[in-house]
């Protein structure tokens, strides 16, 4: 994959949650990710088309999310229910968005899908292609969650 | 100079996706708006535009079904549309998509993330011209 996708991802990750979510998060190192398995308890999907053909999925844990979309709507929640998973959608929405604007800009034309979200522990996450998945951690107060980014043709 | 906006006015915010339509509504409450309305999609934002008197559309442009582009022209299309505030809230952030905005007669248009304070100035500047032009 193209290393230079990885950062557009992680600062538009940083800037939609503390414009959005008035929420600082601290990223972590990346690290390759080898089997489906979600580390956390809810997750935004997101189809990205160009070329390259990729996708992107953002994976919260339930005192993540619930903490992050309680202080964006300015409301408490404490469960992983319908508001939240919309809330993920959204979110997966606004950073995919910001991303490939970002790409937009470096002449990497992409459209990207209408978020999937899928909760539950140990849910699976399938990426659009079978290229190796870039998954960047991240900490907030309230807990951690996790970007991961697949795109096709490694050798670019 | 800030323009004189009708907070009473019938506001249609217009989004898929729940959660931005209560973070849109937060702000409006916040600026003052009192009268908001909300639709899930592009075909029932015209209904309510044709059946109901709607002064202000706030809508998305990534939509299922109906993208907010079409419902844009769909709503300048309508005779009571054609003179209607729109302004567009999305996250299609390239030159290209502005102009494609601005073609087919947006007022004014914010890429998300946004913040309370960018929409009331996109706000306002939307009724100020408005007014200069009256």
């Amino acid at each position: 994959m193209n290393v230079e996708f990885i950062n557009p991802f992680l600062s538009a990750t940083i800037g939609v949650l503390k414009t959005m979510a008035f929420t600082e998060v601290q990223a972590g190192q990346p690290f390759l990710k080898k089997d489906k398995i979600s580390h956390g308890d809810v997750s935004g999907i997101v189809g990205i088309t160009g070329p390259p053909n990729g996708s992107m999925s953002l994976t919260f844990s339930k005192a993540c999310i619930v903490q992050i979309v309680s202080s964006m709507l300015g409301e408490t929640f404490q469960e992983v229910n319908d508001d939240i998973r919309d809330a993920v959608g959204e979110l997966s929405n606004m950073i995919s968005g910001t991303a490939r604007n970002d790409l937009g800009k470096k002449g990497f034309s992409f459209k990207t899908s209408i978020p999937t979200v899928v909760s539950g522990p140990g849910h699976e996450i399938t990426h659009m292609c079978k290229a190796p998945t870039i998954a960047i951690p991240f900490k907030t107060k309230a807990g951690h969650f996790v970007v991961e980014i697949s795109f096709e043709n490694g050798s670019q | 100079m800030k323009p004189d906006i009708n907070m009473n006015m019938k506001v249609l915010v217009v989004d898929d996706f729940a959660t931005m339509r209560k973070i849109v509504r937060n702000i409006l409450k916040q600026i003052g708006f009192t009268n908001i309305v909300e639709a899930d999609d592009g075909a029932n934002a015209l209904s309510l535009i044709k059946e109901d008197k709607i002064d202000f559309v706030v809508t998305d442009w990534n939509m299922p079904n109906m993208t907010g582009l079409e419902l844009l022209k769909n709503i300048r299309a309508q005779e009571n549309g054609k003179n209607l505030p729109v302004l567009m809230v999305t996250a299609e952030g390239l030159a290209e998509n502005v102009v494609d905005a601005v073609k087919a007669g947006v007022d004014n248009y914010i890429v998300k993330p946004f913040t309370a304070e960018t929409i009331q100035a996109k706000i306002e500047q939307i009724f100020a011209k408005r007014q200069a032009n009256a």
